[in-house]
């Protein structure tokens, strides 16, 4: 509570000056000007009307195509509008500051508004309802009174009966003996949850903003890179260790609709490989904190071919179409001489092959398929595979786990805010008077009125059939 | 017989199930309410079966996915969603005269999933970004939320034809539940729909990031369902705290709704953005 004092001072400050002399001193103006801030950005006005305009201008990114050129507006719109559009930065308007305006605005007004109102809803959770007078039980939203004889009151177990809504306290005061069933006390706090859950989301975004990025490389298979480049302006972003792409591969449906995109990769720190793992679209990669993500591929008209002469180890060489190239010490020269695909996806290609002096082999071989191919005695493991290149989205984002609190938060919140509520069921019994006891059975909800009406006559009608008497 | 089938045979019997309720509203014959949920029940139980056939026969083709990814399935799956939220209702709050606005709702679906020339039904399979478990919580989530939303339209439009109704032919419209409760229903309906919306968005966001990396881009489908997730959070402010209720909420109700069909619909038919949906 004496934090909230602080962070209104003008309260103390009203109730230590007179407002019918007028004060001279300007703290005091000062202090009204802040009031009226305050005022302001609590009301639910305010929040109604924030609300609205994220929502309205948020229609604006929709229907006009955000991040394109300018020279891409003024064709569509022509000079004016494009120009209009510029100036209040609709290109990208939600990273624009007037947008992110509006969100302050709106993260100013739930501060304010939850400080604001939270010692009030704080007086109410911690109440002592038992300390409550006949008079102000009889006020209440829902109220039944009762008289019956005394010897039957006595018979009845008020602390059981009340059981079927939770356990009663009890307390005996002046006019008499009073019971409380009081549940879900804590469900105020519900609104307060989801209200903090949405600073708690905006807080996270804001991190992974400062202090995050995306970007994404194109890595040819077989390549490594230590940068990748910044989504926003191609500013290229050191990662502190080598990605490598060992291989890219598509994998089809019968149908010739695509079914897997699939990059191995290899992370290496100081020449050292430290991890190897394969991606593949909704299942990313992460090291130190940084995401790589399957997100497109690009085909070149290059081969990779894979060498292994029987018994020995494999050697892979990267040559472009129809370029002949030697391996030395085994005496080899090969060549891609012809290659079938559709569009720029290549299905087969045509190997020439030779040994040293011996004749020269040609063979279609598929796509990545491994065939053997026998020359001078000798086999040949050979596989050819087309050349391509991984799209990789690459982000840091250490807010991200912030974001998702938050939204466990909200969900949370909104549970609390809706399903529970504050109840309490008053049973007072007065003291006894010409051998009767006047019984008065008072109760009030701060949601879902209806259900708990319902809940309150069922509960009179009990007392009615146990004590045979009409409330 | 095969999924296809008796998705075919939901359609008509729904269209025979709205019938059956309007019959009972404007003739006000309470004798035929049972047969109505009846027959609406086992329709739900045949559009069921058919739902998991459809399951089933993916997973005979070698494909094995929920039937929850494109147009057709997910129009599928919300008059699905719009019918058993509604016999919940009626089930728990003891009224029957929802039906003749809500069922046609999921008729309607029924209808354009089946015979918009557009929308492609077989199964095919998945495309790699949507292979993804966050795909089937998102969409199973999104749709109970704008089922809700359909059916607090319906009341809502049940709510103004019933005010308007009072003045001069109040017979017709004695089926109708009492204003306090529809009001309460509306309201209750809303924010079932508001919490299932907001797991919808989450789940949405979720995916989105585990497949490219971020939560958010402001794609004009994520925007507008952020859109009407504030629409109905103005609308429960306003309530709450301004005390509107009644014609008003039944009018926000409607709107409502309108921007849940737009963000549904009219994004992918009107404007450009990644979802799939509006390609199939
Ligand atoms: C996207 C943003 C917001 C969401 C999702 C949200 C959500 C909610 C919810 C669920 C409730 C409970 C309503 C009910 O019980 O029917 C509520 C109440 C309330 N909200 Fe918000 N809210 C948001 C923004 C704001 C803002 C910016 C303010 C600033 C003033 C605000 C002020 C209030 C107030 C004063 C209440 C009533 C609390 C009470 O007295 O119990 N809300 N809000």
């Amino acid at each position: 509570m004496f934090i909230i004092t602080l962070l209104r001072p003008w309260a103390v400050a009203r109730r230590h000056s007179r407002p019918t002399i007028a004060n001279p001193f300007p703290p005091f103006a000062f202090m009204k000007l802040l009031q009226q801030m305050w005022t302001f950005f609590a009301s639910v006005q305010l929040a109604i009307f924030s609300l609205c305009c994220i929502a309205l201008t948020s229609i604006i990114g929709t229907v006009v195509p955000q991040g394109e050129t300018h020279a891409e507006y003024l064709a569509r719109f022509g000079e004016k509008t494009a120009t209009f559009f510029h100036i209040l930065d609709i290109p990208r308007m939600y990273s624009s500051w007037w947008f992110y305006a509006l969100l302050t605005m709106l993260a100013i007004n739930l501060v304010v508004c939850s400080i604001d109102r939270f010692p009030t809803a704080w007086r109410l959770i911690r109440a002592n309802s038992l300390d409550i007078s006949p008079a102000r039980l009889a006020a209440m939203s829902s109220v039944r009174h009762f008289v019956i004889k005394a010897p039957v009151a006595a018979t009845i177990n008020w602390q059981q009966f009340l059981r079927p809504f939770g356990r009663a306290q009890e307390a005996s005061n002046a006019h008499g003996s009073l019971f409380l069933v009081e549940r879900g006390r804590y469900s105020r706090l519900g609104v307060y949850l989801v209200h903090l859950s949405i600073l708690v989301i905006f807080v996270g975004a804001g991190i992974g903003q400062l202090f995050g990025f995306k970007g994404s490389v194109m890595l040819p298979e077989q390549n490594e890179t230590d940068r990748v480049f910044a989504t926003a302006d191609s500013a290229p972003i050191p990662l502190g260790f080598t990605v490598r792409c060992q291989s890219f591969t598509i994998d089809y449906y019968d149908s010739g609709m695509v079914k897997e995109y699939r990059s191995r990769l290899t992370i290496l720190e100081e020449g050292r490989e430290v991890l190897s793992r394969d991606i593949v679209v909704n299942s990313p990669l992460q090291y130190k904190g940084i995401t790589f993500y399957q997100s497109s591929y690009k085909p070149h008209p290059e081969f990779i071919v894979d060498i292994a002469p029987a018994g020995s180890a494999a050697k892979l060489f990267t040559l472009p179409f129809q370029e002949e190239r030697v391996w030395e010490e085994r005496g080899l020269r090969f060549g891609v001489i012809n290659a079938e695909g559709s569009g720029q996806r290549a299905v087969r290609a045509k190997l020439w092959f030779k040994v040293g002096d011996g004749e020269p082999v040609t063979r279609w071989l598929a796509d990545n398929e491994t065939v053997t191919m026998t020359s001078e005695g000798k086999d040949y493991a050979i596989r050819i595979k087309q050349l391509y290149s991984t799209g990789l989205q690459v982000a840091r984002d250490p807010g991200v786990w912030i974001v998702y609190g938050g939204c466990l938060l909200l969900v949370f919140g909104l549970y609390v805010a809706f399903f529970l509520s504050h109840r309490r069921i008053w049973l007072s019994l007065g003291k006894e008077e010409n051998g009767c006891v006047a019984i008065i059975l008072a109760g009030v909800t701060n949601k879902n009125k209806l259900a708990f009406a319902k809940t309150f006559e069922q509960l009179a009608e009990d007392i009615e059939r146990r004590t045979g008497t009409a409330g | 017989m095969d999924s296809a089938q008796l998705l075919g045979i939901t359609t008509f019997t729904y269209l025979f199930s709205s019938l059956l309720y309007v019959f009972l509203l404007v003739f006000n014959t309470q004798r035929l309410a049972r047969v109505a949920t009846g027959f609406t029940a086992v329709a739900l139980a045949v559009q069921t079966i058919g739902l998991i056939l459809r399951w089933v026969e993916s997973y005979q083709m070698g494909i094995g996915r929920a039937p929850l990814t494109n147009m057709y399935e997910s129009l599928v799956f919300f008059a699905w969603s719009i019918v058993a939220l509604y016999l919940y209702i009626e089930w728990k709050f003891a009224t029957r005269a929802i039906g003749p606005f809500a069922v046609p709702l999921a008729f309607f679906a029924m209808a354009y999933a089946s015979f918009a020339g557009s929308i492609d039904k077989s199964i095919s399979p998945l495309v790699p970004a949507l292979q993804s478990n966050w795909l089937v919580a998102h969409v199973v989530t999104c749709f109970i939320g704008y089922a809700a939303f359909a059916i607090a339209a319906a009341l809502g439009l049940m709510y103004l034809f019933k005010t308007r109704d009072q003045a001069n032919t109040a017979s017709r419209t004695t089926l109708l539940p009492p204003l306090p409760i529809l009001d309460d229903l509306i309201h209750k309906t809303m924010i079932f729909g508001f919490i299932w919306l907001s797991v919808g968005i989450i789940t949405g966001a979720i995916w989105a990031n585990s497949a490219w990396g971020t939560y958010w881009s402001w794609d004009p489908k994520e925007t507008w369902s952020l859109i009407t997730w504030f629409f109905y959070a103005i609308t429960l402010h306003a309530r709450y705290t301004r005390g509107w209720n009644g014609d008003r909420l039944a009018v926000l109700a409607l709107c409502g709704f309108a921007s849940v069909l737009f963000t549904y619909l009219g994004v992918n038919l009107l404007l450009s953005g990644l979802h799939s949906y509006g390609a199939s």
